[in-house]
């Protein structure tokens, strides 16, 4: 179920908050939150997202343009918390 | 003076703890008031003088609180910029006000030095190697006493016009425009709060907004004068409802004061059944309408507090107040009044000439007295039509706000005058939007317009003409504007057309745009 996270992750986000948007703009080191794509609530539906999807936990600290801010660095950090 | 109840209190109480930092620490009044006596003496010595100006560029924290108490004890200004924002905007803000100096974080240092070399004037910069729990700030300290040691300055006592701080907000000419607030119009302001809220030593107080927002001026000025405490809500947790949920239980904050979104928000997704909120005893809000739903939802779950809907501008702070009785029926669905007016204020209704209205006539709120800031830094025309002068010679400051009285003395918000919008509390001046757009290179025409959305609030929408045959993408549009706009002016949704509706006198058709939704 989570071979794909990258793939999961941008459906959700493309769905969501890039509504018409050609996939191909939307790569797994597209900035998501320095880049304007998600502000802090639609940040928090992604978190709630992935954290129901994948059955993970994130920490506060984890919930930062640090952590979160490419569909990598996400789909990195669900790999980590679910090994 | 803003800053003399901090040395009362830390002489009354001087264990009792001034600030906390959740998981990074605290401080007590006694080193809190020393702290900031030896960032007096750093600025001093570094060449800051009583009625500067010094510039903040920190992520809220201990260290923080202690720079603003040390710049108002030398008698300058303070002026934070938000960290989050882009480093041109910032320094664009820094550079206007001319700041004498600004305290910031290394990690800021050389992005905001790039743009502050690009507009021919930098500021002296004190560094911060990082904020959190105070540690930061005493590091720095410690080195610079070392390498050049500061005498003892004294503390300033400023006049009551003097400034205390400059708050910048959105412009609609593009630019942000600084709001310029004297220790009156604060000190007047704090004054009222400990009137009407009366705090206790025991007292917990949240620090939910950031430091450049308006409502931080009683989030930190309000316990530091009673000896309460003042909690610190990092920019992370909160943005975050579940986990600002926990933070507020296990803090045993006792008077909450923020936007009504985050309120929104935590009462939806914060699951506050499962946590014991028997500390909180106020919860106040301000910034923007409150959807009543929410608030009811809110309200049904923490049924114990007394709820205060507070309003006001930057450039009055707040205002009026009213407060919300419990329970709110089922059936209500349009918004509370915004209350009467505070004790240190007075207001009026004016109609566009500049004729006070009778009570249930609509028209512009205007307010005057000891609350009221001076002006607009450097913009003394944008000043000039920001008032309203009566026959006596006293000054109105026209909110923009249309309300009508009710016949119990109750104001009701009904509406905007011009094109400012209020989004996630801040405020936004739709010409701003439209105004960083134009700096796209695509961009041959750029027009904004504000549409409610349940819950959001507000949603904003561009619409688009592109010089090019082809028109950028979305990401490529929000990376474009995240690097000109704060991320709370960045639209919604892009709509690209032919060429913008427009009407017989060849302006944009807002009205137009406005039914294409």
């Amino acid at each position: 179920m989570t071979d794909d996270i990258e793939g999961v992750v941008k459906d959700f986000v493309l769905k969501e908050f890039l509504p018409g948007e050609d996939p191909h703009e939307l790569t797994d080191s597209t900035p998501l939150i320095t880049g304007g794509v998600l502000d802090s609530i639609a940040t928090l539906k992604v978190v709630m997202f992935i954290e129901e999807r994948f059955g993970i936990t994130l920490q506060a600290h984890e919930v930062d343009s640090e952590h979160l801010d490419t569909i990598a660095q996400i789909a990195q950090l669900v790999r980590a918390k679910k090994s | 003076m803003l800053h003399s109840p901090l040395g009362r209190a830390a002489r009354q109480y001087p264990d009792h703890i001034a600030v906390v930092e959740p998981g990074k620490g605290s401080i007590s009044y006694r080193d809190l008031d020393a702290v900031s006596d030896q960032v007096r003496d750093r600025l001093r010595s570094d060449g800051v003088s009583p009625g500067d100006r010094v510039g903040i560029c920190l992520h809220k924290s201990i260290d923080t609180v202690a720079v603003i108490y040390g710049i108002l004890k030398l008698g300058a200004a303070y002026v934070p910029v938000d960290p989050g924002a882009p480093p041109a905007r910032n320094a664009f803000i820094l550079n206007n006000c001319a700041v004498k100096l600004a305290v910031i974080g290394s990690r800021f240092e050389d992005n905001l030095r790039a743009e502050l070399e690009k507009l021919g004037a930098v500021p002296s910069l004190f560094v911060l190697g990082d904020t959190g729990g105070g540690m930061a700030l005493r590091r720095a300290l410690d080195d610079a006493q070392a390498a050049r040691p500061a005498p003892a300055a004294t503390t300033a006592r400023p006049a009551p016009q003097d400034l205390a701080y400059i708050l910048y907000t959105s412009g609609s000419t593009g630019k942000p425009k600084g709001v310029m607030l004297s220790h009156e119009n604060a000190v007047s302001f704090v004054d009222w709060c400990s009137e009407v809220f009366a705090p206790q030593t025991s007292d917990r107080f949240s620090s939910h907004a950031p430091f450049h927002f308006d409502l931080s001026i009683l989030d930190i000025h309000l316990p530091l004068k009673h000896g309460a405490t003042l909690v610190l809500v990092a920019e992370d947790v909160g943005k975050d409802p579940v986990r600002l949920a926990s933070l507020i239980a296990d803090q045993r904050i006792t008077c909450w004061y923020s936007a009504p979104s985050i309120l929104s928000l935590l009462a939806q997704y914060g699951k506050l059944a499962s946590y014991d909120y028997s500390a909180l005893r106020l919860i106040l809000f301000a910034g923007e309408v409150f959807p009543v739903k929410h608030l009811r939802t809110l309200s049904r779950l923490l049924p114990a507090p007394e709820y205060f809907n507070l309003y006001g501008p930057t450039e009055t702070n707040v205002c009026t107040f009213y407060q919300v009785s419990l329970p709110i029926p089922e059936e209500r669905s349009v918004p509370f009044p915004i209350g009467k007016v505070c004790s240190h204020l007075e207001g009026r209704v004016l109609d566009e000439a500049g004729r006070e209205l009778p009570r249930g006539h609509e028209g512009e709120l205007c307010i005057a007295g000891r609350g009221v800031m001076q002006g607009y830094w450097s913009l003394p025309e944008q000043t000039a039509r920001a008032f309203h002068e009566d026959q006596s010679g006293r000054r109105w400051y026209k909110t923009g706000d249309i309300v009508v009285q009710a016949p119990d003395g109750d104001y009701t918000y009904m509406g905007r005058r011009d094109r400012m919008i209020k989004r996630r509390g801040y405020r936004v001046e739709l010409g701003e939007i439209e105004a960083g757009l134009y700096r796209h290179p695509s961009v041959k025409e750029a027009a904004v317009i504000a549409v409610s959305d349940e819950e959001a609030g507000k949603r904003v929408r561009a619409f688009l003409s592109c010089r090019d045959t082809k028109h950028p993408s979305l990401v490529q549009m929000k990376g474009f504007c995240s690097k000109n706009l704060p991320l709370y002016m960045i639209p919604d949704d892009f709509v690209w057309c032919d060429a913008l509706p427009k009407t017989s006198t060849d302006k944009v058709d807002y009205q137009r745009l406005k039914e294409m939704g």
